[in-house]
């Protein structure tokens, strides 16, 4: 039952495709899964994209803002893509706002933001 | 007439049965896309709170009518604790467990209205109301 998050590497970024519904454990997986991967590669920029995901609880918002800020300690930047309207909604609604978060519309746009991070 | 299902929150996974029951539930009473995600939102907060802090414990999700109104009714309880001070938990921000602090309070912006009844060393039940607007 815990699959874990497949991440990706192109380049000098991490591309993380978030397909199905995380449950408590999975979440926590994958903030240990992608610093480690932040580690081993020395990949600089990192783009979660949450098109699939229809709904964001506290506890999902805070790993996933935990997520950005650890990578930050570790020199990596992260794009967040593919927040659906519902999931905007309901998070403003429940008082979580992802301040200071880079975000994109989709992967390709993700991927051509970080660059221009990067490069700059 | 009014029809209940309900999940036992035991362990993690329960949380994940529980709010899957809530969107399915919303999806079939009619509600829109954005209201299912509130309505699976709630749940998952409620149904964690539980597991967090009362260690076991019930939603149950109602469907209800009312004057040709449409909607559904999440019912969280369980015999952990109870909260001595529920004004705190309501402020954003306050929590016990380094949480963000934003499920009480957020749930009830979630839903049309929100109702807590808590007692300390019996339990808290937590009852609130979505309308298909
Ligand atoms: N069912 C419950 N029984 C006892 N105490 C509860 C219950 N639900 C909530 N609480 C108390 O209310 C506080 C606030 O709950 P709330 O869901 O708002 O925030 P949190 O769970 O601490 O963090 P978050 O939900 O943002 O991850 C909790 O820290 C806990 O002390
Ligand atoms: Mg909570």
């Amino acid at each position: 039952m815990n699959l874990r998050i497949p991440i990706l590497k192109l380049n000098d970024c991490l591309i993380v495709s978030i397909q199905w519904e995380l449950d408590d454990q999975t979440a926590l997986q994958f903030q240990e899964d992608l610093l480690t991967k932040l580690h081993e590669t020395s990949a600089r920029g990192v783009v979660i994209d949450l098109t699939p995901i229809d709904f964001i609880d506290s506890f999902i918002a805070k790993v996933l803002g935990d997520v950005i800020s650890m990578s930050g300690l570790m020199g990596a930047k992260v794009v967040i893509t593919g927040i659906q309207p519902a999931v905007a909604i309901t998070l403003i609604e429940l008082g979580i706002r992802l301040e200071d978060v880079m975000t994109a519309l989709d992967l390709e746009n993700g991927l051509e933001k970080l660059q221009r991070e990067l490069e700059a | 007439m009014s029809y209940r299902s309900s999940v036992e929150i035991l362990t993690e996974w329960d949380i994940v049965a529980a709010r899957q029951l809530g969107r399915n539930e919303a999806k079939e009473v009619g509600f829109g896309t954005v209201d299912q995600a509130r309505i699976t939102t709630a749940i998952s907060e409620l149904a964690r709170n539980i597991y967090l802090y009362a260690g076991k414990g019930k939603i149950e999700i109602e469907r209800i009518s009312e004057g040709g109104k449409y909607g559904i009714t999440i019912i969280a309880s369980d015999e952990g604790p109870g909260i001595p001070d529920v004004r705190k938990v309501m402020e954003d921000g306050f929590s016990t467990s380094g949480g963000l602090g934003a499920g009480m309070p957020g749930v009830k912006r979630l839903m049309d209205t929100f109702k807590i009844d808590t007692v300390v060393g019996e339990g808290t039940v937590i009852k609130a109301t979505k309308w298909i607007r």
